[in-house]
């Protein structure tokens, strides 16, 4: 079958879907997205996290045809969806393009540019929340949606929001630690 | 945000040893000491970091294996034909169709076939593999396949493999253990004995006894098995792998393929974790054969359930011992017998062995010791690496046996450890002598110096917030029947890979000009597999180089052999194999500055000159050049092993030998809060203190301890694989079945880091990754005790234990 949806703002059309394919795996082996990731594959894990329609869900348990006609936001485009609404927002500015959001004391060539990054984004690798990195395009985009519905959460509330996210590395501190950072350079901002 | 502690030990305080003084480099930004960040950070954010599992070539094809649905059986027949008349389906290959005499694999001992041949030992081995242009009609196909069991009588536990009429799960061994074991259904042994445990016992004036049991727990790292095997014009093939060591995976897969070890290219890709689970092959050989066999490129990735099956797994044990002390608090003597659950194949078996027996006591002083460990081979699923490798099922029954001394005692826990505490000088239970920091009671009293979390931390003024209680938004509790707990642990670990083993690593380093700035390129075959190796390689290359900018090349076989990310060493063994590169480059830069500028400053021949931001700088920091003048369009390349002190091997019979390269240490406190009417466990804070000797990223030292502590906390409260003792078959391979902690279950885990050098090792530095994982579970069980007054001798504690309906 044919499946036709909007990711990232653009429209896409995946062609020969068998019907047991998940949104997931048309995302990363159709669609070169391979972002989201593929960590249980039976909505256990989260790491598969994408928003339909701007409600997280694990891409692993919506069958591809159900995203026919909608609109799918995944980590790749994350950095787009966090300025998008920060220019929809009449009660904000677009602070991650005003501010840069660069690395404090970030030195490596790579990580801290700054460039092109959600808010979130650069929140995990500058409180080093990212190790191997697999859990972490859920959690951002998880971390993201929460911060959107409460710009200030008690940390009992992040555990909350992040519960269906699984991480196997980090001990979740440094994920509690990247989620409190982006709240506050927002509200400093602000 | 809040930083890390970190700290030396107090002016008098029991602890030797001093923080590393860095000289060289310490005025480039960047270097060690700094908590700089991933240079793969921005790559792992944005979703573009490309995983094993997110490999893809034009025209590639799926892989699918086959697995065995029993634990124990002969295979009469295996009938591929109508997986082969699928449409789709480009190769069906069993144990007839691999191509030449080497058809087993294995770290240590070859006893792991390919492909299952005759006989199948564990659920879940492998049996066929096929190769498809859908995943899902590779599946299919192979559920097409006709295997034909006949089932065998399975060996589960030591009385069915020691039985005298027992099964042999290996027929035909011929490795090196066979020699030294009493039954071919065990691995190896290991005892230990020294002093005379026999005597020390009747001076004993209080002995205490345990059985313990501890569960099999699974890495259960989030990237699955996988990798993408293409075939290459000259016959060979490269493989794009998530592997804890390249070169061991070459060894083991080159002659299967009959393929010479330069013809099989391999790359690392991104590891999504590994956590010991990556030591051993999955899915590399059987990627590569289908890729041959096709001519086409095949990826392989396995789902959640298959990877259950697809690793090797903590060793589950059962231990005895035997603690005496004296009235006064001083360790008499430990008897002890640590039996190991290897499964069906050997992994790495022999060497968690070694390690359970040499660490089996923990970090006290003991003079007569009597150890015993051993592994069995079962029909159980195989068990190898994990975190703690052997110490932590140790650890997790002395420290128990403590807590129970220091009660009979009438001491205090923490003050019983810290009178028995080892410390630099203390001779081990193998006769080697500890000789660097052991600050074992300085940790104990950091610890428990940390202000404690606030009772009743569930209330506030809203009334209990569910989500800070047992039981969490299952709303079971609003603090009826819930009582508090703490408890204490303190555990020893080995750095490195001991025992004899040549365990070196190879760095390769160049410096050259680049747009007019001066460049380092790090390129090692280290597998990065979250831990941070490649921030610190870059570190490293600043401090030594003085240079800002850092090259890390992709990890792959082109360069010698990193060894294995794992058993806490990478930072040691390949850190200081590019630090050892390093300063060759830097010794050679400085030759080519004194030969183009000596004669333009007597201090080129007289002082002790640096690298630093980008100049060659005397020890007083007067510049004598740019590195780009003295390199112009010069490069230089340095490419080396290096090797840290030798090790011994334990003498068979008595144990004795400096069989380990370096120890390492850490101490938890865990407060834990119990539903005592429904057996819900909150555990409310988790505190670390950890000597790493010279912390080289402190972030990453911190997100290391607190990643090792959550993983003992998962073994202490929920993690166990449950295997059926009837059948052997795996119960639970499932994240709905099988839990790991989340970030409700996982409580603030403050850190305490204590750097003292220890003068053997590069920078001071001690490996850093796996001590968290030891102490972390006994503390917790510690707690829990100390909340509900019961003994618990098992790890994973579930509610029926806690409220007596087991």
């Amino acid at each position: 079958m044919r499946v036709t949806f909007t990711v990232n703002g653009r429209p896409q059309e995946a062609d020969d879907v068998w019907e047991g394919e998940s949104l997931l795996y048309v995302l990363r082996e159709r669609l070169g997205l391979p972002g989201s990731k593929n960590a249980c594959e039976q909505g256990e894990c989260g790491s598969c996290t994408v928003r339909l329609d701007g409600v997280p869900v694990c891409s692993c348990l919506v069958a591809a045809g159900q995203a026919e006609g909608r609109d799918v936001v995944t980590v790749e485009g994350l950095a787009d969806h966090a300025r998008r609404r920060s220019r929809g927002d009449s009660a904000g500015t677009p602070l991650d393009e005003a501010k840069g959001w660069r690395a404090e004391g970030g030195t490596d060539s790579r990580a801290g540019a700054g460039t092109g990054l959600a808010p979130v984004q650069q929140a995990f690798i500058d409180a080093g929340a990212v190790q191997c990195g697999f859990c972490t395009p859920g959690l951002l985009v998880a971390s993201d949606d929460l911060l959107e519905r409460n710009p200030n959460p008690s940390d009992a509330d992040i555990r909350e929001a992040l519960s269906g996210n699984l991480c196997r590395c980090t001990g979740y501190e440094k994920i509690m630690d990247a989620v409190r950072l982006a709240a506050a350079r927002r509200s400093e901002g602000v | 945000m809040p930083s890390p502690q970190l700290g030396s030990a107090r002016a008098g305080g029991a602890p030797t040893g001093a923080p590393t003084k860095i000289t060289q480099g310490a005025g480039t930004k960047g270097g060690i000491g700094e908590s700089t960040l991933r240079p793969d950070g921005t790559l792992k954010v944005t979703g573009e970091f490309a995983y094993s599992s997110d490999m893809w070539h034009e025209d590639m094809l799926w892989g699918q294996i086959l697995r065995s649905t029993v634990a124990h059986a002969e295979i009469v027949s295996i009938d591929t034909s109508e997986a082969l008349a699928l449409p789709g389906v480009y190769a069906v290959m069993t144990y007839d169709d691999l191509p030449t005499e080497v058809k087993h694999y294995g770290l240590e001992i070859r006893d792991t076939p390919v492909l299952a041949h005759g006989k199948v030992r564990h659920h879940g081995e492998p049996v066929a593999i096929v190769a498809a242009d859908h995943p899902e009609t590779a599946r299919r196909a192979a559920a097409r396949i006709k295997v034909e069991y006949r089932e065998l009588p399975v060996i589960t536990d030591e009385e069915s493999a020691l039985a005298p009429d027992a099964v042999l799960v290996h027929e035909h061994r011929d490795d090196h253990h066979v020699g030294h074991v009493a039954h071919p259904n065990i691995v190896h042994r290991q005892p230990i004995v020294r002093g005379d445990a026999a005597a020390a016992a009747g001076r004993a004036e209080v002995i205490v006894t345990g059985e313990y049991t501890f569960g099999m727990q699974d890495q259960a790292f989030l990237g699955p098995e996988s990798g993408l095997a293409v075939p290459e014009e000259d016959g060979g093939v490269h493989l794009y792998i998530a592997t804890q060591w390249l070169h061991s995976d070459l060894r083991q897969i080159a002659p299967v393929l009959g393929l010479p070890e330069r013809k099989v290219r391999m790359t690392l890709s991104g590891v999504g974790g590994a956590f010991g689970g990556r030591e051993d092959l999955s899915m590399q050989i059987h990627a590569c054969l289908l890729a041959l066999r096709t001519g086409k490129p095949v990826k392989i990735v396995y789902n959640r359930f298959e990877s259950f099956f697809g690793h090797v797994h903590r060793h589950p044990a059962k231990l005895h011992y035997e603690h005496g002390a004296t009235r006064d608090g001083r360790l008499t003597h430990v008897r002890c017998r640590i039996v190991l659950d290897g499964g069906a194949y050997a992994s790495a078996s022999p060497a968690v062995v070694g390690n359970a027996a040499s660490l089996g006591i923990g970090p006290y002083v003991v003079d007569d010791v009597d150890i015993e460990a051993l592994a069995l081979y079962t029909n159980n699923p195989p068990c190898g690496a994990m975190r703690g490798f052997g110490a932590v099922q140790a650890c997790f029954a002395y420290e128990a046996q403590m807590d129970k001394l220091a009660k009979e005692l009438g001491m205090d826990p923490v003050e019983f450890r810290q009178l028995n505490a080892m410390e630099q000088g203390t001779v081990m239970p193998t006769g080697q002598p500890v000789d660097s920091p052991a600050p074992v009671a300085e940790l104990l009293r950091r610890v428990k110096a940390m202000p404690l979390p606030p009772e009743r931390q569930w209330e506030s003024s809203e009334g209990a917030d569910v989500r800070q209680l047992p039981g969490g938004l299952s709303n079971t509790t609003h603090g009826e029947g819930v009582v508090r707990g703490i408890g204490y642990a303190v555990g020893i670990k080995n750095v490195g890979f001991s025992e004899g083993f040549d365990d070196y690593s190879t760095a390769r380093v160049r410096m050259e000009v680049i747009a007019g700035e001066p460049v380092a390129t790090v390129h090692t075959a280290m597998a990065e597999v979250g831990q941070g190796g490649v921030t610190v390689h870059a570190q490293i290359a600043r401090t030594e180089l003085g240079v800002a900018q850092v090259t890390i090349h992709p990890a792959d076989t082109q360069v010698g052999s990193a060894g294995s990310t794992s058993a806490s060493r990478q930072t040691y063994v390949t850190g200081g194999a590019v630090k050892n590169a390093c300063e060759r480059v830097r010794a050679q830069v400085l030759e080519i500055g004194r030969r183009k500028f000596g004669s333009r400053h007597p201090a080129w021949a007289t002082a002790e000159l640096l690298l630093e931001n980008g100049k060659v700088v005397t020890d007083g920091g007067e510049v004598l050049a740019d590195l780009v003048d003295v390199l112009e369009g010069e490069a230089v390349e340095v490419a080396e092993e290096w090797r840290h002190r030798p090790t011994e091997a334990f003498d068979l019979r008595t144990g004795q030998g400096n069989g380990h390269v370096q120890y390492s240490f850490a101490a938890h406190r865990a407060v834990v809060e119990v539903d005592t009417e429904l057996g819900l466990v909150k555990v409310v804070e988790l505190a670390c203190a950890q000597d790493v000797g010279k912390a080289l990223n402190p972030l990453s030292v911190v997100g290391q301890i607190q990643g090792g502590t959550a993983q003992g906390l998962g073994i202490a409260v929920m993690e166990e694989i449950i295997v059926d003792p009837r059948t052997a078959k795996v119960r639970n391979p499932s994240f709905t079945d099988y839990l790991i902690p989340t970030i409700l279950d996982t409580p603030t885990i403050p850190v305490d880091v204590l750097e003292l050098a220890d003068v053997h090792a590069p920078y001071g530095l001690r490996g850093v990754g796996e001590a968290p994982t030891l102490s972390s579970t006994p503390a917790v069980l510690a707690a829990i005790r100390n909340a509900t007054g019961l003994e618990l001798n098992r790890t994973p504690v579930r509610p029926e234990h806690l409220t007596g309906t087991a």
